[in-house]
Order: structure tokens, then C-alpha cells, then sequence
């Protein structure tokens, strides 16, 4: 029994407990974002619409960048819109600008020396060139990559996220489409839940060493049980739908009001995203 | 796969979110026509299930562990057009709240994975399944094709719009602006690590899911399974193997084997499938010169070239046994030796899998 349990730590410990550490990771990440959304600070205030539609402007505009500067000049104003809503920065740090950097700089890397252009240096030993354009290349590529995601973050998370789901209607989206994203998102942890428990359950009952082609079955036979659990709910929510009065027609209270300081925020957010397209064509 | 903010431009972005509009658009309408007030519920859970089977850790050969999109499982279940909405509302979920895949490049993301990842993995699927019974084999081999097929081509679209940044934006230096690679880096680099890992695993989660559903709840495989024969009637039995399953596939390899001497109408060599002696010869100079938009080939062969090419000498060169007077004979002589060496490479390599598997301590104790 236990040489049983000695060789189940070292088989199939790895995707088992990787996936639900996955899946409970996306809840907690929901609680920190509850968290944080619900405080009481500049960001946290704005209207969810004044705030979806400065990210996406702001994103924009560091995308669209042919400067340094500019894409420096927002990551700025990404920072400083984090601090002033006390979103921590240790919390970006690890959640975007580590894994970025080193997704962006593993993809960005090899544009050093394989972009052609006037060269700039040479590795010590191997002798690789480093070009100009390469240089510049990569240092667009990682810039962008990580002010978009750090907008991405400190907007997102500074908003309930049932609101940045009912505030993409802004955007003119139907009301059926915000019906069912909103419900996705309210159904998307109880699955989560769900296949988290599920594969408890199954370690919890597995003693002995598990062949590759018994862990894959583990994962594809949850999958397969999630799907019908998944279709099982739906088709009892849709039961109490109807109870209810539904005739398939979605209807979403709107009860998001622009204030004074949401029309000034909005302006501002799209002044300064017009002004950075503007200065960094 | 999934694309981040800052590798495509806006002007691409924008290309993309418009390509995958009319299908947003239509999937829709057709959903909401077909399921009435259902439609709202059940792909709000199918959106759920997408986004969570993305985080399932998929045990591969080799040790390795890897996760799959979901796109092969979706199309398979839901259809072409349900998988499109489920996989973009998780995907618009991942981008907002995980920071996986960018905003201005999820019109891209749905475009390549929700939309083409869905039309290829059910078209593949379709094919292959043909009208075999719901409980056949054929269909797990079905869904595995179909799953791998469906990321590898999704993953070529988004290779594709790699390749073609550093050719459209570049800055008054000659910079790339967005991914720097060009199309004949973009392609092979992305298509590498989607035909071994990733390609498995939405293979394997397809294959899967479809063994499970079809012994465990065979009604969620019908609604694309439209003329399948039902038990009993001709057609692979769910006891055949594999191997009887395939026999369509089987007869047309046989039928490609027996056309491949028309390969001998075609004239030339194939470009940059040059020998030594081409590069010598006045007439295949002129050849090699026509074909490469009039680039002179260099004068003297390439040292490498020259070096490397008589490392190895191949048994059969250019497909013609040398004991074989027939051309056509040869050629397809080679065609059969070659496919005879692929299958029993694969035996091989299944008999020794077998053997490591089974020389591992038994589970017993795994529940099922």
C-alpha cells in the first residue's frame, strides 16, 4: 500500500493536481478581483462602460504606437492608475509583467539576429549579429505585449466582473449575446467547482501507479462527465426559466448612470488615447 | 495560440474582427432559430465547459502534459456553428479576465480558433465518420483526426497573420513594427509545436470525449451524426478494430499508390530540390533561372551543398530502383515500399508503447 502510494505521488501527482490547482487558481482569481473592484477608489468609481471603452482606447493607442515614448508614456499612465486604486503592484507584477516578459522575450529573441538591417553588435563566442531592426523589433513587440496586458489587468480588475460583462453592451452588443455571456461567467465557476471536486474525488480513490493511458483516460472521461453535467444544468436552468416567464426574449436591467465625473474620466481616457495615437504615429 | 496584444497591428485586428463577424452573425441566428428559448442556456453552459476543458492538463507520450482548445470536442457535440459561439464567449472570457489572448487581437483569436478551428474540426470529423454507427471506432479515430486537424490549421491561420506583419508594417527604419517573422519563419515555427503537443492533445481530449460519450451518453454525439447507420446494419461494427474501420482510407491509399506514376508526367525538378550536377548544367541552369524569377543560381554549388550531399546515398534515387526497366513500375514500387515502411515504423513504435505500458505496475486500484 504504501510503495502504491509512493509510486502515485511520482506518476500521476503531476496533471491531476496541475489541473485542479488550474481551475482553483481561476477562482481564486475571481475573489481578488471581487476584492479589489469592490473598493472605494478612483478607478473602482468610474462607470464599468467609462472604463471598458478608456481600456479599449488606451489599448489601442499602444498598439497602434510607432514610438517608445508613447508606449513608455502609457504604461505610465497604466501605473499610476494602479497605485492611485491601490491595486498592488507586486500583483501585476507576477501576474503580467513576469510571465510577459518572459513569453514575449522567448517569441521576441530570435528578431535580434534574424531581422535584417545594420548591425549593431555581436554575441562574445558565438559571433550572432545583433541587428538594429531586430533591436527595435523585439523591443516593440515586448513594450506593447506588456502595457496592453497591464491596462488590460488594472481595468479589469477594478470592476466586478458581472459589470464589465453587462457594460460591454456599450460596445452594441445584443442583449441576447450579453444574456449569455453573462450567464456563462455566472455558471463558469460552479463548473469550475464542479470539475475541481471531481478530480479530488478521483485522486483521493487512486492508489497505485497510473499508465499514461489511464491518466488520459482520467482526463478525457472528466471531460466527458463535465459535458454532460454541463448539458444536464442547462437544460434545468432553462426549466426554471421557464417557470419564470421566460419566452426568449432577454431583457437586462440597465442600472449603470453616467455622473459628472464619468463624462470628465471619459474624456480624459479618450483625449490622452487620441493625443498618444496622435504624437506616436 | 492564443494571439496577445502588440504581435498584429490595429488595420489586421480590425481585418479580423470583421472576418469573424458575418460568422458571429450567423451562428447566431441560426442557433436561436433552431433551439428558440434553449439557446441562451445551453451555450452559456457550453461556453462554461469550453473555458474550463482548456485547463485540463492532458497527459502526452513522452512525459510531457499539454491543453487543449476544445474546438475538435465542440464542433463534434455542438455543431460547427454552437461550437463558434461557446468558443468565443470563453475566449472573450479568457482575454478579459486572464489576461489570455489580447483584446484588440480576440477578433483574431475567434477567427482562427472559435470559427475556422470549429468548420475544420466538424467538416474532418463528417468525413471520416462518414455514416458509421454512433458506438463505431471509426468515430474515435474521427474525432482524433478532427481535433488535431482543427488546431493545426487554426494554428496556420494565426502563423499566417504572423507572417505577413513584417512585410506590411514596418517603421522608417525598416523595423517590423508587430511579430517580426516573416512568413517562412512564422509557418514552420508555429506549425512545430501544434502538429506535435498541442495537435495530440485536442486529438486525444476529441478522441476521448467521444469513447466516453459514446459508451456513457451516445445521445450528445447524434445531433452531427446525421445518416449514421444504426447497430446492426453494415458498416464497422463497434467491435472491429481499427484497422476494418478504416477500410475506406485504406482503399484510397491503395488508389494513390497505383496513380503515382502520373507524377512522371511532370516536367523539371521541383524548385530548390536541386543536385550538385544541376547547379553544373547549362540547361538546368536555365531551368532553375526561369523558375526563380530570373536569379542566376550561383556559379560554383554551395560548399554545404557540396559537402553534405554524398553523406548519404538513398537506395531507390529518384524514386527508380535500379533492377526496374519501368519507370512506372518503379515508381510505384517506391510508393508501396515507402507507405510499407511507414506502417511498420507505426507497428513498431504502438508495439513498444504497449510494452513500456505494460511493463509499469498495474493500477488496479483506478477507479474508472
Amino acid at each position: 500500500m504504501s510503495r502504491g502510494a509512493g509510486h502515485r505521488e511520482r506518476g500521476s501527482k503531476g496533471h491531476l493536481e496541475r489541473t485542479v490547482q488550474a481551475l482553483r487558481d481561476a477562482i481564486d482569481r475571481d475573489a481578488t478581483a471581487s476584492l479589489l473592484a469592490n473598493s472605494d477608489d478612483i478607478l473602482q468609481q468610474l462607470d464599468p462602460r467609462v472604463k471598458i471603452i478608456g481600456m479599449l482606447a488606451l489599448v489601442l493607442a499602444a498598439t497602434a504606437a510607432h514610438s517608445f515614448l508613447v508606449i513608455a508614456l502609457i504604461f505610465g499612465a497604466a501605473v499610476g492608475l494602479a497605485v492611485s486604486s491601490k491595486v498592488p503592484i507586486g500583483f501585476i507584477a507576477w501576474r503580467v509583467w513576469l510571465g510577459g516578459l518572459i513569453f514575449s522575450t522567448s517569441l521576441a529573441l530570435p528578431a535580434l539576429f534574424l531581422t535584417p538591417g545594420p548591425t549593431l553588435c555581436a554575441l562574445p563566442l558565438l559571433g550572432w549579429e545583433v541587428t538594429r531592426s531586430g533591436l527595435r523589433s523585439a523591443g516593440f513587440l515586448i513594450a506593447r505585449t506588456e502595457t496592453a496586458a497591464t491596462l488590460a489587468l488594472v481595468f479589469m480588475s477594478c470592476t466586478p466582473w458581472a459589470h464589465v460583462l453587462r457594460g460591454l453592451r456599450v460596445l452594441g452588443v445584443a442583449a441576447t449575446a450579453g444574456a449569455m455571456r453573462y450567464m456563462t461567467h455566472r455558471y463558469l465557476f460552479l463548473l469550475l467547482k464542479i470539475a475541481g471536486d471531481m478530480f479530488v474525488a478521483r485522486r483521493s480513490r487512486t492508489v497505485g501507479r497510473a499508465t499514461p493511458k489511464m491518466r488520459r483516460q482520467a482526463v478525457t472521461s472528466g471531460g466527458g462527465v463535465l459535458l454532460e453535467k454541463s448539458l444536464d444544468l442547462s437544460e434545468k436552468v432553462y426549466s426554471a426559466m421557464l417557470s419564470r416567464g421566460f419566452s426568449g426574449e432577454a431583457l437586462l436591467l440597465d442600472d449603470f448612470t453616467m455622473r459628472g465625473r464619468d463624462w470628465w474620466a471619459l474624456a480624459a481616457l479618450i483625449a490622452f488615447a487620441g493625443g498618444a495615437v496622435w504624437i506616436g504615429r | 495560440m492564443h494571439i496577445p496584444d502588440g504581435y498584429l497591428s490595429p488595420s489586421t485586428c480590425a481585418v479580423m474582427y470583421a472576418s469573424a463577424a458575418p460568422f458571429w452573425v450567423v451562428a447566431f441566428r441560426r442557433l436561436r432559430d433552431r433551439l428558440s428559448a434553449q439557446f441562451i442556456p445551453l451555450l452559456s453552459f457550453f461556453s462554461a465547459f469550453s473555458f474550463v476543458i482548456m485547463m485540463f492538463n492532458i497527459p502526452l507520450p513522452g512525459g510531457t502534459t499539454g491543453h487543449a482548445v476544445g474546438m475538435g470536442i465542440g464542433a463534434i457535440v455542438l455543431g460547427p456553428w454552437g461550437s463558434m459561439i461557446a468558443i468565443s464567449v470563453a475566449l472573450l472570457i479568457q482575454a478579459l479576465f486572464f489576461g489570455d489572448g489580447g483584446i484588440t487581437a480576440y477578433g483574431a483569436n475567434s477567427f482562427n480558433m472559435a470559427i475556422v478551428g470549429s468548420v475544420a474540426s466538424f467538416w474532418v470529423y463528417r468525413l471520416i465518420s462518414s455514416r458509421s454507427p454512433i458506438d463505431s471506432p471509426r468515430r474515435v479515430v474521427a474525432a482524433f483526426v478532427a481535433g488535431y486537424a482543427a488546431i493545426t490549421v487554426s494554428a496556420l491561420c494565426a502563423a499566417i497573420q504572423f507572417g505577413v506583419q513584417p512585410a506590411l508594417f514596418r517603421d522608417a527604419t525598416g523595423a517590423p513594427l508587430y511579430a517580426p517573422y516573416p512568413l517562412g519563419i512564422a509557418v514552420p515555427a508555429m506549425l512545430i509545436g501544434h502538429l506535435t503537443f498541442a495537435g495530440l492533445a485536442e486529438g486525444m481530449l476529441s478522441a476521448g470525449m467521444v469513447a466516453y460519450l459514446q459508451r456513457a451518453n451516445p445521445r450528445l454525439l447524434a445531433a452531427t451524426a446525421a445518416g449514421a447507420l444504426s447497430g446492426g446494419t453494415p458498416g464497422p461494427a463497434p467491435g472491429d478494430s481499427v484497422w476494418t474501420a478504416l477500410s475506406p482510407l485504406w482503399i484510397s491509399l491503395a488508389l494513390v499508390m497505383i496513380l503515382t506514376p502520373l507524377a512522371l508526367l511532370a516536367a523539371g525538378t521541383a524548385w530548390g530540390e536541386w543536385s550538385v550536377t544541376d547547379l553544373s548544367d547549362p540547361e538546368m541552369r536555365a531551368q532553375i533561372s526561369a523558375a526563380s524569377q530570373h536569379v542566376e543560381p550561383p556559379l560554383t554549388p554551395p560548399r554545404g551543398l557540396e559537402r553534405f550531399a554524398s553523406v548519404w546515398t538513398a537506395p531507390f534515387p529518384d524514386y527508380a530502383p535500379s533492377f526496374l526497366k519501368s519507370a512506372a513500375f518503379g515508381y510505384m514500387l517506391s510508393a508501396m515500399m515507402g507507405v510499407g515502411l511507414i506502417l511498420a515504423s507505426c507497428l513498431l513504435a504502438v508495439a513498444l508503447f504497449r510494452r513500456f505500458a505494460h511493463s509499469l505496475p498495474s493500477e488496479k486500484g483506478f477507479d474508472s
